[in-house]
């Protein structure tokens, strides 16, 4: 491969592996997310299918060597088809003891650990909070479970880089490309992709080449070292997948979702104009948006959750295509004005990337507790739309399937997605413009003298209003949040027409599900157990699903991308199956949905600890689904991987599970 | 050419709704002017929009034969910062109360003010809570003894024009709901290019009754109120006689002739001047006539211009991106049919 060195008589031995994972870890300063998305695009390069998981910590600025202020980026590349970033991982690289402490617990027996040797001194031991006089280096037990690696990154970059003249910080700077360099070669990657990044970057981007050779200097030399240094004994490769040919590119899901939204504004030939409010995990698709200025693009990044809301009414009753984003907290913030959509039935796209709650909770990690706010949290009869992606590159899709749904049924539509696949990233066919579907809206009814404009005089069988918007002559009329009159939409307090209006609203959504397509398992169309599951867990219930089918079991799995409504055959496709099991990441949500409404005795696997679900986690609930559908108990919470099917040993968290 | 706009009269701005204040109320003149400059100014019916909020002046819309929203409370700013960014061209008019702009939507007013964004924002301020049947408002005086203040309110309020002022306002007047100087005050605030912020004295006949009386009053209005004339001294009183002097910042009312005061020792209106804006803003009845017409009015830029301004101007620069420009940037590669090579385009 070009760019590399290849030792012809390295002896050492090249493993292929089907897929491996990685996880680079390090100060929040030491640019890990980058070594991390460096390693990703080189890998969709090659050919491999990605799933990523960056793991931010929750404060900018957290005290540099705590476990706090540790950083993480973990990558699951394959030359087979995945569907999530990987339970457990292969490789650790920690640049400090904090990151050592941080993420060991998630590493393989006997994976490989890369440390930062030059970074374990006592100073750093104590803040990572090992007892004193510790360290892990010097510990057997560590040094016997793990292969590790002690490699002095910071001595060796700084050596490597001491002729280039930059000061002492600026070189430290670079340690992350030594570290990859290292990753690199141990598993058969070119530089290519790295390099090309770093020059067009530093030198095209900063006017800065001395910085880019420097990196590309420290990535080279990391690269090196794995090459020399005969440290390791072996290196891995992992194929090219079999991937559909084509072009692709990969998208990390924020940006997907902006995309997604860009693209609705053009098949619907209505000016974007997104409001928001700086919120983790969404502030990047508002800033992906404001970079698209060029495309038409307007963003409005308004005071609080409520303007940017109300803004994106006014924008949508102005005509143009009114979005606005958030995280729970203001999910909750904006209920009253969604009403307000709700009652004047105009289009509004609500992207909702959900963290960990309640209140303020965990802004950086990820949780899908706002189903039954998305559902239920507003004052009154008030319904609105809601789907969820499945994957990064599906918050595309699904962004064009919300905005084509509010616009077309002339109803407000929330997007579940979460942290996880927010952050996340994996490859994306590149579609072609010209093989989209073009969003349709309907044609403002004609007016004369005898037939004056109704704004509330139903278009079609989805029951859609006329959206007319101001501008257009002798289509004049007012809206509000008053109970509007059949047809004429005057304010009306007549009981009846209430009651018929709160009957419109509900039938409005209903109707959807005339043209949602039908839930179709994976799997068998009948068996012991139907694992039901929504939005971001799709990877790891299907992963987990196909597991169990390998051993023989009957189990199957059905991924729901609409919530409400949900496909007119859910019921019937529940009822073939003995039993249901609703992996959530929440305490059962979608549990308490499915059971209200379709009166089934569905089970829960339910896990609320900020991180995405393990596959082994849902492998272990579908057999203990299938020994005794969880016996007394609604639901099973994980714990330290394990999900306790024994009564008896149940520690606090399963022991939530309430018996029946 | 296009084809010269019908010239339509006011009662054309009227909607086919009974309207439902009180009899007696001041939002009934408040309408009939708008209504009048509306005719005044050549407005149309299918480019104009009224934005409210919640309370009985934000019924408004209802009213009005043009497009409309009675929105949610205290929100009706930011509803028609999105109706305006996303249509420059329309005349936007926000309808607001003083609960609704100045407690619940304080926060929206502040920054729409700030942004100015070209909307005509009117403040009824009738200083009681009307709709929700008589409780003391933001703008209540202390002592205001209401059924949810019934030993007195012990709030403080606050003052509209300076609410505004600090929120650079670039327009900034006030005007008395039956008063003539009203209709003047809306002319002006139709034509500022940027927002206009006017505040007006308005009776609420059943819960607040007389609470201007002071500035309505034919006998005694004239020495009770200031009208604003910029680049005129501020004169006041029946026979113009009266007038308003700093000393060390601070105003006093005094009498031309008397003391060995002359015109020229009155200070001269400057609608540019903030902080003269500011110290008129404080000047209360009875201790100092309250100052009517435009207290400040400066030319910045527009944020749904300068919004849209970026919007051509990148596309100037770059190029209207297509969707498939859209699709294929950052690192596209391809992927080969089986042992194929990987290429990384650019
Ligand atoms: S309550 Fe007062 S402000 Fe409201 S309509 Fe009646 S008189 Fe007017």
């Amino acid at each position: 491969m070009a760019g590399q060195v290849q030792n012809k008589n390295d002896k050492r031995k090249t493993l292929a592996r089907q897929s491996a994972v990685v996880r680079f870890a390090g100060d929040s300063g030491d640019g890990m997310q980058l070594a991390g998305t460096q390693f990703t695009d080189t890998s969709a390069i090659v050919g491999n299918d990605i799933a990523t998981l960056p793991d931010y910590p929750a404060e900018i600025r957290a005290p540099a060597g705590t476990v706090a202020g540790v950083s993480g980026f973990q990558i699951n590349f394959a030359s087979e088809d995945i569907y999530t970033p990987g339970d457990k991982v292969d490789s650790l690289i920690a640049m400090n003891p904090a990151a050592l402490k941080a993420h060991l617990p998630e590493v393989k027996h006997e994976g490989i650990v890369v440390v930062n040797e030059t970074e374990f001194n006592k100073t750093n031991l104590k803040k990572a909070g090992y007892p004193a006089d510790y360290n892990p280096l010097d510990d057997d037990d560590f040094l016997d479970n793990y292969q590790v690696y002690a490699v002095p990154i910071t001595r060796l970059n700084q050596e490597s880089l001491k002729e280039t003249g930059m000061g002492a910080k600026d070189i430290g700077r670079c340690k992350n490309m030594f570290a990859l360099g290292i990753i690199y070669w141990l598993y058969d990657r070119p530089l290519e992709t790295t390099i090309k990044y770093i020059t067009s970057y530093f030198t095209d981007k900063k006017g800065k080449p001395e910085v880019a050779e420097a990196n590309i200097k420290s990535l080279k030399s990391g690269y090196y070292f794995g090459e020399t240094a005969e440290m390791f004994t072996e290196r891995y490769q992992i194929n090219r997948a079999d991937i559909t040919p084509g072009l692709y590119r990969k998208v990390v899901g924020n940006e997907a979702t902006a995309m997604g939204l860009v693209t609705a504004s053009r098949l619907s030939k209505r000016d974007l104009v997104y409001c928001s409010y700086p919120i983790t995990p969404a502030s990047t698709v508002l800033h992906a948006l404001a970079g698209m200025r060029h495309y038409g693009v307007k963003t409005f990044q308004a005071e609080d959750e409520i303007a940017a809301v109300c803004a994106a009414i006014g924008v949508s009753y102005a005509g143009g295509m009114g979005v606005t984003g958030t995280s729970g907290p203001g999910l909750a913030l904006k209920s009253e004005a969604i009403g307000l959509a709700v009652m004047t039935e105009l289009p509004l796209v609500i992207v909702n990337v959900q963290r960990g709650g309640p209140s303020t909770g965990l802004p950086t990690k990820t949780e899908q507790s706002d189903l039954l706010q998305a559902l239920w949290g507003r004052n009154g009869d008030c319904p609105v739309a809601i789907i969820a992606p499945k994957s990064p590159a599906d918050c595309f899709d699904t962004a064009i399937e919300a905005s084509r749904i509010a616009m077309e049924h002339m109803i407000p539509v929330i997007i579940l997605t979460d942290g996880y696949i927010a952050n996340g990233s994996e490859p994306w066919p590149i579609p072609k413009a010209d093989d989209l579907e073009p969003i349709n809206i309907q044609s403002l009814p004609p007016i004369d003298e005898e037939n004056k404009f109704e704004p509330y005089k139903r278009l079609d069988e989805k029951l859609a209003r006329p959206w007319a918007s101001p501008g257009n002559k002798g289509y004049e009329h007012r809206i509000g949040g008053l109970e509007k009159e059949y047809d004429t939409g005057n304010v009306s307090y007549d009981p009846d027409n209430h009651q018929k209006m709160t009957r419109v609203r509900q039938e409005k959504i209903e109707r959807i599900a005339d043209v949602v397509p039908p839930l179709e398992p994976h799997g068998d169309m009948s068996g012991d157990l139907l694992v039901l599951g929504w939005g971001g867990t799709f990877g790891a219930i299907h992963t987990a699903v196909e597991r169990a089918r390998g051993k023989g079991l009957s189990v199957s799995s059905a991924h729901l991308r609409y919530l409400n409504p949900m496909p007119s055959n859910l019921g019937d496709v529940i009822k073939r199956y003995k039993r249901v099991l609703v992996p959530e990441l929440n305490t059962g949500q979608l549990r308490l949905l499915v059971r209200s409404k379709y009166l089934v005795d569905a089970r829960g696997l339910n896990k609320v600890q900020g991180k995405p679900f393990l596959v082994e986690e849902i492998e272990q609930a579908i057999d203990l689904m299938l020994v005794d559908g969880f016996g007394d108990h609604e639901y099973l919470m994980p714990r330290n991987h394990k999900v306790r099917g024994d009564r008896h040993a149940y520690d606090f968290e399963s022991n939530e599970g309430r018996a029946k | 050419m296009s084809q010269a706009l019908p010239v339509l009269k006011a009662k054309d701005f009227a909607s086919d709704q009974d309207v439902r204040w009180c009899p007696g109320c001041g939002d009934y003149a408040i309408l009939n002017q708008v209504k009048k400059t509306l005719a005044k100014i050549g407005a149309q019916k299918e480019s104009t929009v009224f934005v409210a909020g919640i309370g009985c002046s934000s019924r408004f819309p209802y009213y009005m034969g043009t497009y409309g929203v009675h929105s949610i409370h205290g929100r009706a700013p930011a509803i028609a910062t999105g109706v305006k960014i996303t249509n420059p061209e329309l005349d936007v008019w926000v309808v607001t109360g003083d609960g609704d702009a100045l407690s619940i939507g304080g926060n929206h007013l502040m920054h729409v003010l700030r942004r100015n964004v070209n909307l005509k924002i009117l403040l009824f301020n009738n200083r009681i809570y009307g709709l929700t049947k008589g409780q003391y408002s933001p703008t209540s005086e202390i002592g205001k003894r209401s059924p949810s203040s019934p030993m007195g309110s012990i709030d403080p309020p606050l003052t509209p024009i300076s609410i505004a002022l600090a929120a650079e306002a670039s327009f900034v007047a006030r005007a008395v709901d039956v008063d003539k100087g009203l209709g003047e005050v809306l002319e002006r605030a139709a034509a500022h290019e940027g927002s206009a912020f006017v505040e007006i004295y308005q009776d609420c006949n059943v819960f607040n009754h007389g609470e201007y009386s002071h500035a309505t009053d034919k006998d005694t209005k004239e020495d009770n109120v200031l009208r604003l004339v910029d680049g005129e001294p501020l004169l006041f009183g029946k026979d113009k006689d009266k007038g308003i002097v700093f000393t060390d910042a601070k105003p006093e009312v005094v009498t031309v002739g008397k003391g060995g005061i002359t015109l020229s020792d009155i200070a001269v209106h400057d609608e540019s001047d903030a902080t003269l804006a500011y110290a008129l803003g404080r000047l209360r009845h009875p201790d100092f006539p309250e100052p009517m017409g435009v207290f400040r009015s400066v030319q910045g830029n527009r944020y749904e211009e300068q919004l849209l301004k970026q919007v051509t101007d990148a596309q100037e620069s770059r190029g209207v991106g297509s969707l498939d420009d859209l699709f294929n940037t950052g690192d596209v590669y391809t992927i080969e049919e089986k042992n194929g090579t990987h290429q990384l385009h650019d």
